[in-house]
């Protein structure tokens, strides 16, 4: 393999998509950073101050789950624990049996993605509908979201309403609000004719037992207010101590995210409809996943799990800008997904070792992250894992550095080969390592003086 | 990541180079202003003849036992007390953060950390070791300054600055994504071509379009990329380390340069 899959795929991206990806993600670190350093004096204190709450809170599960589980089942909801995304789509499976329902409306979550609940739930008949308008684009598409916020980043309007046209959903127009308002239309019909609504949480209060969700669409809201049941899927990472520590994380959120003050609709449910209450769901239902999380909290990776899934180290990323979001063949992109999709993937690991050799380590992640994540050095725990599993997948392409590091422990034979490589000046191409080669086909090489410094200061000193 | 803020005691002196073995096989121009530059400080270069390289590349391909080794050689190289000075913000932080990463469970963690506590970067060495706030000299240029990525979160890019802002004649000129990777990253260069090279190209349109008559950079690797891919694509860019600016502004002190 001359290149690595991220790179191949890359070099096969479409223009017109790339250029999408590109700007879409400039777009989201230049608002970012506006909404960040516009109305904060040190921004970068209060991404550690999160990153140490959300670090305390994933240590401190044992001590939390509990106690979110009490909570929630005193509010009046059910709690159930999925270990994986098989048991995860099966209780839902199980809630909709027991209520003869068929048809859902879903809003956004990331979890649902992981677990592959769509697929699961059509080959059982089940219609499951998405709200967020990138979702319903990406589901009418037959399409996988590129990014972790905007699903459709990769698409432009043009395409859209191509696709708009191709399902019914009126004559070509390329106009976002008319896109957008054919959309409503579509979905407000399915919000009153379904039976159950899916939400994910962006975070749950232990202290409360509060489920956290905010959209900028209302669409979550749109799901629960017609519906008689209400599931909420949850990755098991998501739970903050307080609610107070909502304060932080929500505005650390928005800005990071989409570069808002605070996204449009933040809703805080505290349970199912009560007595006396007009509407709501009547059965709240909430599933906490762990999918492998708990085996990532065990490992020296763990920090991956403070990520609130925000987005920004996905928009800074060049490696993503170049490559977009499906080159990374998993279900989250970018910087995060390259840590977290290989440890998700539990003892498929190898398979996906070489997302984490997807990066120049320049570091540009850690530095927009609203938990400060130290990005960089968990893909390098990662590399030294895929090495030490021997991932196929991930040592293609990468030159063998063996008898270099020997040679760098042997002065003697170091201060030979700054002498012997000048024989790289004159060397035939063809004859060069591969390594070389894929240097020079882009770059000039510069001149091999090697030694030289050496003769420098000796001369120097005499 | 972030060197640890280590004032030196006193007025320290005498400190060990570490070339790096960029400058080693290819830039010895490079190396050679660092001597200058530190002997113009008032320091007394010592130049450990066996050192070789930081470990880097291994470290960075997630060969670790391969590059323990290099580093376990480094650590008796450059042992000692005194100060080990790098004109790379690169391989500095190889030395006081990668290889903390790499040794966290090895017996001999405590003098890798040991020789990452007395290990700067040139500029922050200058600036905040020795407390070197101002160069003086004359530069007559336009300079754009690649923060190279391993500056990130540390002092050195602040000391970068002092230092270029105090030197007579600089003018730094601004370019657009100013936060973004040239796209070297070592073996990233060649095990992701496509990616790497288009990188590249992005920020040498960027750096160009502000018209520099020089690229600066704390990281030769950095430049020998983009040198590379400038002169291949038939735009040839002029580049310099920030040793050869800081010397060159020695030398044309109190007159234009050409």
């Amino acid at each position: 393999m001359k290149h690595q899959p991220i790179d191949q795929y890359a070099e096969k991206i479409a223009e017109e998509k790339r250029a999408a990806v590109y700007g879409g993600s400039k777009a989201g670190y230049d608002s970012r950073k506006k909404a960040l350093f516009n109305h904060y004096t040190a921004p970068d204190d209060l991404r550690r101050l999160a990153g140490a709450l959300k670090q305390h809170a994933i240590e401190n599960l044992d001590t939390y789950l509990p106690q979110v589980e009490a909570k929630l089942t005193a509010n009046g909801a059910r709690v159930h624990w999925a270990e994986d995304a098989h048991e995860a789509c099966q209780q839902v499976l199980e809630i909709m049996r027991a209520r003869n329902a068929t048809k859902i409306v879903k809003a956004k979550t990331m979890v649902s993605e992981e677990i592959g609940l769509a697929p699961f739930l059509e080959k059982e008949g089940i219609e499951c509908l998405e709200t967020d308008l990138g979702e319903f684009i990406i589901q009418i598409a037959h399409d996988h979201p590129s990014h972790i916020v905007k699903p459709i980043i990769h698409k432009n309007r043009r395409e859209i309403a191509r696709l708009f046209e191709e399902n019914g959903l009126g004559e070509y127009n390329d106009d976002p609000e008319t896109i957008t308002r054919r959309a409503r239309q579509y979905l407000r019909h399915k919000y009153l004719a379904a039976d159950v609504g899916i939400t994910g949480a962006n975070f749950v209060s232990a202290e409360s037992g509060r489920l956290v969700v905010v959209t900028n669409e209302g669409n979550s809201r749109f799901s629960l207010a017609a519906t008689k049941v209400h599931i909420a899927l949850v990755g098991i990472e998501k739970i903050v101590p307080k609610d107070r520590d909502l304060a932080i994380l929500l505005n650390l959120l928005a800005r990071s995210g989409t570069g808002q003050q605070l996204t449009v609709y933040t809703e805080f449910i505290s349970g199912p409809r009560r007595a006396g209450q007009p509407d709501g769901p009547e059965e709240m239902h909430v599933i906490f996943v762990d999918n492998n999380r708990t085996q990532v909290l065990a490992s020296d990776c763990r920090e991956i799990l403070r990520c609130i899934r925000c987005g920004a180290c996905l928009n800074v990323c060049p490696v993503y800008r170049q490559a977009s979001g499906h080159a990374y063949r998993s279900v989250y992109p970018g910087p995060v997904g390259a840590v977290l999709s290989p440890l998700l993937a539990g003892s498929r690991f190898p398979e996906l070792a070489d997302l984490p050799k997807a990066s120049s380590l320049c570091g540009a992640c850690n530095e927009v992250c609203p938990v400060n994540i130290p990005i960089p050095d968990l893909l390098l725990r990662l590399r030294n894992r895929g090495k030490r599993e021997k991932s196929a997948v991930a040592a293609a392409a990468t030159p063998p550095l063996g008898s270099w590091a020997l040679a760098a422990t042997l002065p003697a034979a170091w201060k030979a080969g700054l002498a012997m490589g000048g024989l790289i000046n004159a060397v035939p191409k063809p004859l060069l390592p591969q390594a070389a080669r894929s240097w020079i086909e882009a770059r000039g090489l510069p001149l091999w003086r090697g030694g030289q410094f050496r003769k420098w200061l000796k001369r120097r000193k005499k | 990541m972030s060197s640890a803020k280590r004032k030196l005691p006193g007025v320290e002196r005498r400190i060990q180079l570490m070339a790096t073995c960029l400058c080693d096989a290819f830039y010895d121009d490079v190396a050679a202003a660092t001597v200058e530059v530190l002997e113009h400080v008032g320091c007394k270069v010592d130049f450990p003849a066996g050192q070789t390289c930081c470990g880097q590349p291994a470290f960075n391909s997630g060969d670790w036992a391969s590059s323990r080794k290099v580093m376990r050689h480094a650590v008796r190289t450059f042992a000692g007390d005194d100060p080990v000075v790098i004109p790379s913000g690169s391989c500095a932080a190889m030395m006081y953060h990668g290889a903390l990463i790499e040794f966290e469970h090895e017996p001999d963690l405590p003098a890798v950390e040991q020789l990452g506590q007395r290990t700067w970067e040139l500029c922050d060495f200058i600036v905040n070791g020795l407390g070197v706030h101002t160069w003086g000299g004359r530069f007559d240029a336009k300079i754009a300054f690649h923060r190279s990525c391993h500056l990130r979160g540390s002092h050195s890019t602040d000391a970068v600055y002092q230092l270029l802002r105090s030197i007579e004649g600089v003018q730094l000129v601004e370019f657009d994504e100013f936060e973004q990777c040239c796209g070297f990253g070592g073996t990233f260069s060649v095990a992701f071509p496509h990616i790497s090279k288009s990188m590249g190209e992005l920020k040498l349109n960027h750096l160009l379009a502000a018209k520099p008559d020089v690229i600066v950079s704390a990281d030769m690797s950095c430049l020998m990329h983009l040198g590379g891919l400038a002169e291949k694509g038939g735009r040839p860019i002029k580049s310099m380390h920030i040793a050869q600016v800081l010397r060159d502004a020695l030398q044309n002190k109190g007159r234009a340069a050409s």
